[in-house]
């Protein structure tokens, strides 16, 4: 009999990963896994444990014009995003109607950004993974030249997130209504130059990480996936919400797909529409809208191995990486599209204060994000709701991580470890953004939740 | 010391955007890396250690078990300094203050508000001695390698105690006032280069209060804008709810 041989052979002994504070992302996170030595999984979490900080009720009592710079502080690396679904839902809520020229630069703004946190998660966060360190430090002595590509890239999208918004992290250019400080021709023209000339450093890293493509772990788990629409482009800043296994909804019915619902095993608020989870995130948009990509985007991905309709989520950098060619390509378009009508300063639309509702939707970095407000007759907020990416994300990578785990039984805790800190990592999650995750501690987990916002 | 020092990071509430503003320092970053050892950067690096020579805060206290982290934080440091306007003076966090706790837990909670722990927003100051700061929402990154090269070489990082008026006029801006709007760049500490002010907006007050802000007299030019006294609360408390700026 197996137990017999067990007894004679030294006792086996089960094994536990416990990772408190996961390192790489952004907030608090942490993975907690036990196996017992007959195999069986008794444990298998993701926790948040990052401290609430109460936006939505912050927002309370602020007027329209102010609500987009606090939002923005809801998170440093979307902080562009955030203001932007934040001035989406108070336009809304107002009837106000930006220009042509306001569109153009919001959605180079989203791509800046993009960029900006692509770049960073894959060049700083993910990439030691792959080359088997434990940081992008000890990279800078071994694998100097190719750090140096990518950090090129990066400076490269700091810079235009510089140019178009005013500053790097928190812009200060955007308000109601319209654009603050219009970038000069000179400056979109340097910028248009910055962006060709990043090319064949994304070209470089997308070799890199194509030659790297056996350390991405093969894993697949059939799920739905959530994005923003559009018939006319790869919907980042405006579109419709769209689903892998749903029909399409309009942004002000966010709420009947995100669905935000409690359990107990669980730390943090969870999502789903059809399926039981769902992901959103760049592998969700390219999977929703792949057909919409550039060329030397569409290319990027076949070299990548990737297609439509993946369903490994390790593969979301690997999708990020073809949004950042994407979104360097599309800039291109967009800066041609504001040289050929000319960048001019714009008054800002009048705007008559009044009691409304609004909603506004943005593919930030991590997935779709939302906003959405009720003003007072004075233009002040009453009720707020932001709907963040990364929380929408946490039930699927829980429901990942109960059908990895079991497969990873027999290796080391060190090789779980990385395995499961890899998965996250891959969500790119950001949970400082959580601005309403819950601890659920033992003794409470009975108690019934219900959310104000349901 | 012939040793690298042994620097760190860490975070309690805000948005991490200080810390990304320090990545962003890019190529830079790399340069001041060479000179020191980062034991401790979760947002970076797969390691942390128990004592390091100088250990960088962000975000501010706002749970009481924020308390024992900040003061073991505190323990293990060399030299403390706070980065961000979190950090430095509670900022953005400190508007939660203003709202009745019960109604604040429950708009986001519900009936649940109860179970989770929290408290009035505070800076790191109230709590620990803080040795430097780097103030700014988010801080600029040109600053940071100015005061870590200063703290590096043993010096007493110094801040700027003029107020953003002086830099908004040497940047050329036409003064906000006398375009109607409001701003706060009369009392609050220099050092950004009146960046908000530059790219359209007005000065928010993030890098707090510049020593001796005469605020009778702040009141005075804020009232004479013409703005009804909610506006002109509205903008005090946005980064400046822990001080005792009470317009």
């Amino acid at each position: 009999m197996a137990k017999k041989t067990q007894s004679a052979a030294p006792a086996k002994t089960g094994k536990r990963v416990d990772v408190h504070y996961l390192t790489r992302v952004e907030g608090h996170g942490n993975i907690v896994v036990e196996i017992e030595a007959d195999g069986r999984v008794s444990a298998c979490r993701w926790e948040v444990p990052e401290a609430p900080r109460f936006f939505e009720a912050m927002l309370i009592g602020r007027d329209y014009r102010d609500v987009h710079h606090i939002t923005s502080r809801i998170c440093g690396i979307c902080s562009i995003g955030h203001q932007l679904a934040s001035l989406q839902a108070t336009e809304d809520a107002l009837d106000i109607r930006v220009s042509e020229q306001t569109l153009l630069l919001r959605r180079l703004a989203v791509h800046g950004e993009n960029l900006q946190s692509h770049l960073l998660h894959i060049a700083y966060l993910v990439l030691p993974d792959l080359m088997g360190v434990d940081s992008v430090i000890p990279l800078a002595e071994t694998h100097k030249d190719a750090l140096l590509k990518l950090v090129a890239a990066r400076r490269m999208s700091n810079e235009f997130c510089r140019i178009i918004c005013g500053r790097t992290t928190h812009p200060q250019r955007m308000t109601p209504g319209g654009w603050m400080r219009i970038p000069s021709i000179q400056d979109l023209t340097a910028l248009r130059a910055l962006l060709v000339e990043s090319l064949p450093n994304l070209d470089f890293a997308v070799d890199l990480v194509a030659s790297l493509a056996d350390k991405i772990p093969s894993f697949e788990r059939k799920t739905e996936y959530i994005a923003l629409v559009s018939p006319t482009d790869y919907a980042l800043y405006w579109g419709e919400v769209g689903s892998s296994q749903d029909e399409r909804h309009p942004v002000r019915d966010y709420k009947s797909v995100t669905r935000e619902y409690c359990v107990p095993q669980s730390t943090a608020k969870w999502s789903k529409n059809v399926d039981e989870s769902y992901m959103v995130g760049a592998l969700a948009r390219f999977n929703l809208n792949a057909g919409k990509l550039t060329p030397g985007a569409a290319a990027a991905a076949a070299k990548l191995g990737l297609k439509p309709g993946c369903t490994n989520p390790f593969m979301n950098t690997v999708a990020q990486l073809v949004e950042c060619v994407h979104s360097v390509e599309d800039s291109v378009a967009l800066i041609d599209k504001l040289l050929a009508r000319g960048p001019r300063e714009e008054a800002l639309p009048p705007i008559r204060v009044k009691a409304g509702k609004g909603a506004g939707a943005v593919e930030v970095p991590r997935g779709i994000l939302f906003h959405a407000y009720e003003y007072d007759a004075n233009g002040r907020i009453f009720q707020a709701d932001c709907v963040i990416p990364t929380n929408q994300n946490h039930a699927n990578i829980q429901k990942d991580m109960e059908a990895l785990v079991p497969t990873l039984a027999d290796k080391s805790e060190a090789e779980i470890e990385l395995i499961l800190s890899m998965l996250v990592r891959a969500y790119d999650p950001c949970i400082s953004c959580s601005t309403h995750t819950l601890d659920l501690r033992p003794g409470q987990e009975k108690k019934l939740v219900r959310f104000v916002r349901k | 010391m012939t040793a690298k020092p042994r620097i760190a990071f860490f975070d309690f509430a805000g948005c991490e955007g200080d810390q990304l503003q320090v990545a962003n320092l890019e190529e830079r970053l790399l340069d001041i890396l060479g000179h020191v050892e980062v034991v401790s950067f979760r947002e970076v690096a797969t390691r942390s250690a128990e004592t390091y020579d100088v250990a960088f805060v962000e975000g501010s206290i706002t749970r009481p078990e924020d308390i024992e982290r900040i003061k073991r934080i505190r323990a293990g440091a060399g030299v403390l300094v706070a980065l961000g306007a979190c950090a430095c003076i509670g900022g953005i966090n400190c508007l939660k203050n203003f709202l009745a706790e019960n109604v604040y837990r429950e708009e986001v909670y519900g009936p649940s508000a109860r179970w989770y722990p929290t408290a009035p927003a505070r800076p790191i100051k109230s709590v620990v001695q803080v040795d430097a700061e780097i103030p700014g929402c988010p801080v600029d990154p040109a600053e940071f390698a100015r005061v870590v090269k200063e703290v590096l070489l043993g010096k007493t990082p110094w801040l700027p105690d003029w107020p953003v008026c002086v830099e908004c006029k040497e940047a050329g801006n036409i003064c906000r006032f006398e375009m109607g709007r409001m701003c706060l760049g009369i009392i609050t500490r220099a050092g950004c280069g009146a960046c908000c002010v530059t790219e359209g907006a007005h000065c928010w007050g993030c890098r707090g209060l510049v020593p001796g802000a005469n605020l009778d007299s702040a009141r005075i030019v804020l009232d004479r804008a013409g703005q009804d006294r909610r506006a002109v609360q509205d903008l005090l408390r946005f980064y400046l709810g822990d001080t005792a700026a009470t317009l």
